[in-house]
């Protein structure tokens, strides 16, 4: 018990790293999945190719193997580009490698939910706004964005609650997030159940939490809508 | 840059970690559907208690990272006394626990089962009303519906979402490697650190899962066409022609 005492505090700031992560790689992915929505949802043939790229081989492959491959892959890339130009090289940070991997794979997730999303808005709605005389970015951002959004929350949901479990992962290229300090602390204790039981705490706490949020936002942004009780 | 020297020397390991990683997702899809489905109704029931505890099990263990299940079922069990004396009594339930295989099976198998009954019971909630009723008109009793009418075309309607499931799990097993096991991903990491050749290493195993996923989806919409036929969506009739 005095074990876990002491070691608390280290693994609640490792669980800092942990948010960190996910709220970056989250706001990267939504980022990266707009983008990506727009190209598919583009008239140009040389825009849609390179999104539906981009969404099938990510989903192809696990995460861990992308993430080893920005990692080492990665590091070999700059220690190339240092010896060319005769430089230092500098080691890859495990914490950008690890965000922009799970951002980069989430946006091809995110792709696909705003590109439904963003099909669900019906075209009258535009036209309407168009026949008001709106330009394009004011239908954009009064009629299509907002609506678009309440189709998409449900999947931005999902999405962020397994995108907030895979950032254990990180910990396999050696962030030293929650999961490695319980690592860290079970192994000198002797008590690993003790110290993973903690971090699957601290985890089912984190998705409990956004479930609640994710709950509270589907319901603000389903104002008005009709619901046909059976 | 790429050296495909490297890769052709490596396809033993590969192969034989592709070998592991299909064992491992196969068997642990195999128990989880098997355990799933009988939770899956105990999960759709209206007995509350029942439905509650089975969604108390698959709560814990959708809510946290099947990273940290493995490392509590591997890493964490040694931990405990009874564990130990067991390994040194010999007891051969307790020594499954020391082989890294069992235990990332049970992870995998434990964790799938538990999304798995949500995928079944959601299905088997949203029975038409009027199968059951038709159902309990032909005096069925409980268990034959369910065995009738229930599960089978639950489990059909089930298809699209539990072919999801399968991916995520073939995917999932990638972790497998951090309780030592040399499965797919195992050997790119094995290739890696032997040739310090990161992008032969990740990339060949990364098409290798991408060609198991496409077998995947292929083998799952055979299966939609042949059981969901009827639900497709009509085709216009000089289509058909």
């Amino acid at each position: 018990m005095n074990e876990l005492v002491e070691y608390f505090p280290a693994i609640l700031q490792g669980s800092l790293v942990t948010v960190k992560v996910a709220l970056l790689s989250v706001l990267l992915a939504i980022l990266l999945g707009l983008a990506g929505a727009a190209s598919r949802l583009s008239a140009s043939r040389w825009l849609r190719f390179p999104a539906v790229a981009y969404t099938t081989l990510i989903r192809g492959m696990p995460d861990l193997v992308l993430m080893l491959l920005v990692f080492y892959g990665g590091q070999v890339v700059v220690n190339n580009i240092a010896d060319r130009y005769a430089v230092e090289p500098f080691d890859l940070d495990p914490f950008v490698a690890g965000v922009s991997t799970i951002g980069f794979i989430f946006g091809a997730y995110f792709t696909e939910t705003f590109r439904g999303a963003f099909m669900a808005v019906p075209a009258g709605q535009m036209e309407a706004g168009r026949a008001y005389g709106m330009n394009r970015w004011q239908v954009f951002h009064r009629i299509l964005f907002p609506q678009m959004l309440r189709h998409a929350l449900p999947g931005i949901g999902n999405n962020w609650q397994v995108l907030l479990k895979s950032t254990a992962i990180v910990s396999m290229i050696g962030l030293t997030d929650m999961t490695l300090l319980a690592d860290q602390a079970g192994r000198t204790t002797h008590q690993p159940f003790i110290f993973y039981s903690v971090v699957a705490g601290i985890y089912l706490l984190f998705t409990a939490a956004s479930g609640w949020g994710i709950n509270r936002l589907e319901r603000r942004y389903s104002v008005g809508v009709r619901h046909a009780r059976l | 840059m790429f050296d495909f020297a490297i890769i052709i020397e490596s396809l033993p390991e590969f192969a034989r970690g592709t070998l592991l990683s299909l064992e491992l997702m196969a068997l642990s899809l195999l128990a989880g559907f098997v355990v799933a489905l009988p939770l899956a109704v105990a999960r759709s029931s209206s007995i509350l208690w029942l439905s509650r505890s089975v969604g108390m099990y698959t709560y814990l263990f959708r809510g946290t990272p099947m990273l940290i299940q493995l490392l509590l079922i591997y890493y964490g069990l040694s931990q405990f006394q009874w564990m130990q004396d067991g390994w040194e009594s010999g007891n051969p339930v307790l020594l499954l626990f020391r082989e890294p295989f069992f235990c990332a099976w049970l992870a995998f198998a434990l964790n799938t089962t538990a999304y798995t009954t949500e995928i079944f019971a959601g299905v088997f909630k949203n029975t038409p009303v009027g199968e059951i009723e038709a159902g309990r008109a032909m005096g069925m009793t409980h268990f034959t519906l369910l065995r009738r009418i229930v599960i089978p075309a639950g489990l059909g309607r089930a298809i699209p979402t539990y072919s999801n499931e399968v991916i995520l799990m073939l995917q999932g097993s990638a972790i497998a490697s951090a309780v030592t096991l040399v499965d797919l991903t195992g050997a790119a990491r094995y290739v890696y650190s032997r040739h310090f050749a990161p992008f032969e290493a990740f990339i060949t195993a990364g098409i290798i899962y991408m060609l198991l996923t496409f077998c995947l989806v292929g083998i799952f919409r055979m299966a939609e066409n042949h059981w969901l036929g009827h639900l497709r969506p009509r085709t216009s009739p000089d289509k058909q022609r």
